[in-house]
């Protein structure tokens, strides 16, 4: 049983890492990857309502999905937008200065497609509820350390010199695709065991 | 109400979204997408299809709506109709090609999540007539179709030396001009670096051409 949590906890965060195998969540990879600061806020924020979207994903699909099938999206896109809503309004609260920090990826962590793609995979995955949510913090875990890596990656090309032809998104992309390179050497961390 | 400029032709709604205002390759929008179905022509054609018929169904259907849609639910609104159509879209596909449903899993819910529809919402239907709206989403929807299968056929040729299922390089088994497919392509980084290396060769030619304009004037 712990063996298997583990496997689902690394697995989503190192091998099938959301951002650079499964290409979940590019919007805010590319928008907020500016500062390392602003990274790390904004991947706990995802974190957590991961984790709250997770734990609703499981309620929904134990008593109310089986007699609606149909209604999964809708109600799980509505799940996702009421706790983005319920963040925003304790993070204003919090802590303003964040608040101004992430300006409008606060609110678009709604449709940040590593949300419902973590709801939409726990379902085809058929976690229950504790493996669901062990799930969502590895793939938050692994959300925040691609944000990470990539916002340490461009602060420090702002200060090299660089073509002005490969400057602005497409520099990001093919940083992506070398960082995206070296995630695929975790492959076989699990192919003897489990 | 007056409108305050003259609205530009509807020719021209339609084909800023072609390519003057590509959602992936100027405006950069909808990324995961772009990036997860490209491994095959034929997978990128039929996400392109499906998020054409999201766009243009919920378009229509926000623009015809947009007078009683308040103000201060509308992001969840524009959702819950884009989530609607979305549904449509996947059981369809489900049952007209269940071979390409399998394939793209979970990526044809995740549609409802591609920040082109739900911009082109905001932007464009809430403030636009029902028939400009429906002509701009055509336009927007089949310049992502193309610049998905640009994206798709590039990585099949690339990666798996075929184009839309069929070999190209392949003249028999032993055939001296048989290719070595690059395997990385159809691979999860081959999609970021060939999207990057595309995004690349569009600035170089913009800077080509601005630089010569400043030299003939």
């Amino acid at each position: 049983m712990t063996r298997e949590l583990l496997w689902i906890f690394i697995s989503s965060l190192l091998v099938n890492n959301f951002v650079l195998a499964n290409f979940l969540g590019l919007c805010p990879f590319f928008g907020v990857s500016g500062k390392i600061d602003t990274a790390v806020r904004l991947g706990v924020a995802t974190t957590f309502v991961m984790v709250v979207t997770s734990l609703c994903a499981s309620f929904l699909n134990a008593f109310i999905l089986p007699y609606a099938p149909y209604l999964r999206l809708i109600s799980f896109i509505l799940v996702i937008a009421s706790t983005v809503q319920f963040v925003e309004l304790a993070i204003k609260k919090l802590s303003p200065a964040l608040f101004r920090a992430l300006g409008i990826f606060l609110p678009l962590i709604t449709t940040n497609c590593a949300i419902l793609g973590l709801a939409l995979f726990q379902t085809n995955k058929e976690y229950g509820m504790v493996q669901g949510i062990v799930f969502a913090f590895g793939a938050g875990g692994g959300f925040t350390l691609a944000l990470l890596l990539m916002a340490g990656l461009r602060e420090e090309a702002q200060l090299s010199t660089i073509p002005d032809v490969v400057r602005g998104t497409a520099m990001s992309l093919l940083m992506a695709g070398m960082l995206s390179l070296g995630f695929m050497g975790f492959a076989g961390l699990f192919s003897g065991g489990a | 109400m007056p409108p305050k400029k003259p609205l530009p032709p509807l020719s021209d709604e339609f084909i800023k979204g072609l390519w003057r205002e590509n959602p992936v390759f100027v405006q950069v929008l909808g990324m995961c997408p772009t990036l997860a179905v490209t491994n095959s022509g034929i997978n990128a054609l039929a996400m392109g299809v499906a998020t054409l018929f999201v766009l243009v169904g919920s378009s229509f259907l926000v623009s015809s709506l947009r007078a009683w849609i308040p103000k201060q639910v509308r992001i969840s609104t524009y959702i819950v109709i884009i989530a609607t159509f979305v549904t449509m879209a996947d059981y369809t596909l489900q049952a007209v090609v269940p071979a390409v449903h399998k394939e793209l899993g979970a990526f044809i819910a995740l549609i409802v999540v591609n920040c082109v529809i739900l911009g082109r919402q905001e932007a464009f239907a809430a403030k636009n007539t029902v028939v400009r709206s429906v002509v701009d989403a055509a336009g927007m929807g089949l310049g992502f179709t193309f610049a998905l299968l640009c994206l798709g056929s590039l990585r099949e040729l690339l990666g798996s030396g075929s184009l839309f299922g069929f070999s190209l390089f392949h003249f028999g088994p032993t055939s001296a001009y048989s290719f070595e497919p690059w395997v990385i392509m159809i691979l999860p980084p081959g999609g970021f670096i060939m999207l990057g290396l595309l995004l690349l060769s569009f600035n170089a030619v913009a800077q080509w051409r601005t630089r010569r304009a400043a030299e003939v004037s």
